[in-house]
Order: C-alpha cells, then sequence, then structure tokens
C-alpha cells in the first residue's frame, strides 16, 4: 500500500492488470471492443523545396463514423510532421511521445533534430512491440540533409521513398502519384497533386472520407493547411427541428448555483534592489 | 456479444451557446434483465465538469474513482480548478496506459473552462483516443441511434432550454430503439452561475 510520506512510484510503460480478467471474459463469449480506427488515406511527397504531406480527415469505429473532422497529420518537432493511420490511439500517443523524445535530444544536443533520428525512435519502438501497436505512419520533414520522407510499418520496418502512400486508401492514392509524380516539382503543382491523391482515397476507400488536411514543410517554415479542401460539403438544412420548450416530460429537478469566484490577481512584489 | 453492451447504456454531451448539457439513461441491467433504474453514470468532478462513463457497470465505477483520485491530487497540487481539457486528457493517458488489456469505458467530458467558460465536450474510445468535436458526442449501447438523433435534431448556438428539449428528446427517442437502455434519464445543463438537474419521464419498458 502506498503512503503519503512514501508515494508508490507508478511503474514506467504499459499496465497489464486487467489482461487476466479481460481474457477470462473473452473465454466466457464476451468478445473485447474494437478500438477506433483511422480508416484513413495518407500520403507525402518530396518535391523541390521540402516535403508535402496529406491526410483526410476520417476516423471510423467498425463501419460508423467516429470523427467526421480527425487530425491526422501529428506535431513531430518545427522541421518534421508525421502523419498516422491504423489504430488512432497508437498514432496519437506514439507520436506525441516522439514529440517529446525529440524536444529533449534538441536541448540535449543543441541542434535541430534530423528527421533519420525520428525514423530510427519511431521504428525501434514500434519493432518493440511487434506489430501489436497498430500505427502505419509517414514521416516527413526537411533538417540540414535536406527534405526527407520515410513510411514506417507497425511491424517497425521502414522505407525512405520520394513519394509514399498509407492506410486503407493507399492503392487509391498510390495510383495518383505514379501517373502524376515528377522529380523536382513545384509547391502549386506538388499541393494539387496531394489533394488529388487524398480526393482519391476520400471518394473511392470507404474508410477515409471527408476533407483534405495539408501541410507543407520547407527549408525552415512550416505551413499547415488544416481544410485545405472541404471535399464533401455538408447540405443546408431547410427547416428546424428545434421542440417547444416544455415538450419534455420531467419528474424533478435540481438546481445548483454555482457561486461566481472572483479572482484579483496579486501583482508580483518587486526585489529589493537599492542596497547596491 | 461486447462486453460493452453487458450492462446497457446510452450517454450524450452537446454543446449550446454558453451552455453544456451531458445526459444518460438510468438503467442498470444484467444482459436482458433490469436489476435497477437509479443507476448514475454521470459524475461531478467540478462545479462546472462532468463526465459520463458508458460501458461495463464495475469499471464504469472503478474509473470514476481513479479519475476522482487523481483529479484532486491534481488540483491540491496546483491549487486550482483543473480545466475540462486537462481533465481529458488525464483521462486518454490513463486509459491508454491500460492499451493491451483496457477498462470497458468509452468516456464522455462535458464542461465549461473554469477560467473562459468556454463549452468543452469530447468523447474517447476505450483505449483513449481523443474526440474533440464542435456540436455533440455520444456513447454506449444506443451510440448508433443517437448519432441518427443527433445529427438530425442539433443545431448551433442553442440557449439552455432548448438545449435541454434537443438533448432530451435526442435520447429518449435513440434509447426506446435500443432495448438495454432507458428506464429514466439525467439531464445535465451546466451553464456559468448555475447547474441544473433534471430527471425525465420515459418508458418504463
Amino acid at each position: 500500500m502506498s503512503y503519503v510520506l512514501c508515494p508508490e512510484i507508478p511503474e514506467p510503460g504499459f499496465s497489464f492488470e486487467n489482461c487476466k480478467r479481460n481474457a477470462l471474459l473473452e473465454s466466457k463469449g464476451f468478445t473485447t471492443p474494437k478500438a477506433i480506427k483511422t480508416g484513413t488515406t495518407i500520403v507525402g511527397i518530396v518535391y523541390k523545396d521540402g516535403v508535402i504531406l496529406g491526410a483526410d480527415t476520417r476516423a471510423t469505429e467498425d463501419t460508423t463514423v467516429a470523427d467526421k473532422n480527425c487530425e491526422k497529420i501529428h506535431f513531430l518537432a518545427p522541421n518534421m510532421y508525421c502523419c498516422g493511420a491504423g489504430t488512432a490511439a497508437d498514432t496519437e500517443m506514439t507520436t506525441q511521445m516522439v514529440a517529446a523524445q525529440l524536444e529533449l535530444h534538441k536541448l540535449y544536443t543543441n541542434r535541430e533534430a534530423r528527421v533519420a533520428t525520428a525514423n530510427q525512435l519511431l521504428k525501434q519502438y514500434l519493432f518493440s512491440y511487434q506489430g501489436y501497436i497498430g500505427a502505419a505512419l509517414i514521416l516527413g520533414g526537411v533538417d540540414i540533409e535536406g527534405p526527407h520522407l520515410h513510411m514506417i510499418y507497425p511491424h517497425g520496418s521502414s522505407v525512405d521513398l520520394p513519394y509514399a502512400t498509407m492506410g486503407s486508401g493507399s492503392l487509391a492514392a498510390i495510383s495518383v502519384f505514379e501517373l502524376g509524380w515528377k522529380p523536382e516539382m513545384g509547391e502549386e503543382e506538388g499541393i494539387q497533386l496531394v489533394r488529388n491523391a487524398i480526393a482519391a482515397g476520400i471518394f473511392n476507400d470507404l474508410g477515409s472520407g471527408s476533407n483534405v488536411d495539408v501541410c507543407i514543410i520547407r527549408k525552415g517554415v512550416v505551413d499547415y493547411r488544416r481544410t485545405y479542401d472541404e471535399a464533401n460539403k455538408k447540405g443546408v438544412r431547410q427547416g428546424s427541428y428545434k421542440f417547444p420548450r416544455g415538450a419534455t416530460a420531467v419528474l424533478s429537478t435540481k438546481v445548483v448555483d454555482v457561486e461566481e469566484v472572483s479572482v484579483t490577481p496579486v501583482e508580483a512584489e518587486r526585489m529589493d534592489v537599492a542596497a547596491f | 456479444m461486447s462486453i460493452l453492451a453487458y450492462n446497457g447504456g446510452a450517454m450524450v454531451a452537446m454543446k449550446g451557446e454558453n451552455c453544456v448539457a451531458i445526459a444518460a439513461d438510468r438503467r442498470f441491467g444484467i444482459q436482458a434483465q433490469t436489476v435497477a433504474t437509479n443507476f448514475e453514470k454521470v459524475f461531478e468532478m467540478g462545479p462546472h465538469l462532468f463526465v459520463g462513463l458508458p460501458g461495463l457497470a464495475t469499471d464504469t465505477q472503478t474509473v470514476m474513482e481513479k479519475l476522482r483520485f487523481r483529479k484532486n491530487l491534481y488540483e491540491l497540487k496546483e491549487n486550482r480548478r483543473i480545466s475540462p481539457k486537462v481533465f481529458a486528457a488525464m483521462i486518454s493517458n490513463m486509459l491508454y496506459e491500460k492499451r493491451f488489456g483496457p477498462f470497458f469505458v468509452e468516456p464522455v467530458v462535458a464542461g465549461l473552462a473554469p477560467d473562459t467558460f468556454e463549452p468543452y465536450i469530447c468523447n474517447m474510445d476505450l483505449i483513449g483516443c481523443l474526440n474533440e468535436p464542435s456540436d455533440f458526442v455520444v456513447g454506449g449501447t444506443a451510440s448508433a441511434q443517437l448519432y441518427g438523433m443527433c445529427e438530425s435534431l442539433w443545431e448551433p448556438n442553442l440557449a439552455p432550454d432548448d438545449l435541454f428539449e434537443t438533448i432530451s428528446q435526442a435520447l429518449i427517442n435513440a434509447f426506446d430503439r435500443d432495448a438495454i437502455s432507458g428506464w429514466g434519464a439525467t439531464v445535465y445543463i451546466v451553464e456559468k452561475d448555475k447547474v441544473t438537474i433534471r430527471n425525465l419521464k420515459t418508458r418504463m419498458d
């Protein structure tokens, strides 16, 4: 038991304390529920001055759309972003953790972190979990060595490519790249190609949908265009389904007043330096 | 059958004009047998902060106690109220710690930020994948029905009284099409100066 003066320090890493119970429930026929997947079309290309990443914004729970506008291009470092496909919680948490490690690395070495470093951190972490952490990633960034694009699989392998697609819409998206990608593309041309690749995923893959997010990484500047293109506009509702007040039958009502707490900021006292 | 559907339950939260609402049914059952009709799934975590934990009832209560413990420690350490956003991150991290042996709950958070009174809602899956939409979130066994109701009933900038009607009708009509949730409902309307808790009259079959 933990004690106030000598608190129990929790074990780092994952906790497996529910596993035995959950396995028992599973053996009795109660299936473990499915976690939210990102379904997903994610892409990335290398162009003349850097890297362009793209993603759709649909998250699915089995066949239900759980989130119509989720963010799949994750921040890693000021010069690096990472698209995530697969189990949504895994991509989110893995990129958050690596972003923290890269920040510490930057402070320790006094240098901007390299894309190869992020790639190595991600693949070694994923490999150590043997594919059970379901994160399929496209890592893009610009460092001292120039623009880089890596594709990382959930099992921990990675490839360095000039253009890459991942997720359930990867086949639709790669067809657009195979047709349209050229070395040394211009920026506008590159963004258009990425948009088209994501749109191919949105319209031809059921696991992908909603909007197009684009992130352009050049040397020293990042241009994150959230909802670059709204591929599917919702129709405007003609009428209102507002219920008249009092339509719902109420058995009892309790009103709890929340007293307003006024906060007066106290000015910090200046340090007395008059003695000098 | 999924273990999330062992006890049944429906949950929904909505944003309104300077207010939020969270509502849940009151049934506690063991598969098809109703055991109690006064089971609370929504818990107060601060004057403007509420969390709903639909799913396996044993985990509803365990997770609630773990969250209350962590929230109390945070507030004692920081000497200030926890904001809904930070609280959601806290739940998310706690659930992801159990990535390979999860608690069977799909939390819903609704509240107002302590400083700006900005409405906040979110939900997450059982391993803590956050979802922060601008309109409404749902959870529990009637979530498919709730998605349908909310997509058609919800509109932006609802006043507290209109938000109450909208969330109540969405919940009632959704769980009437779900055999293992219903049997009464509780609705919380959270405003800057007050919280209104109403128990609804619903079908009891």
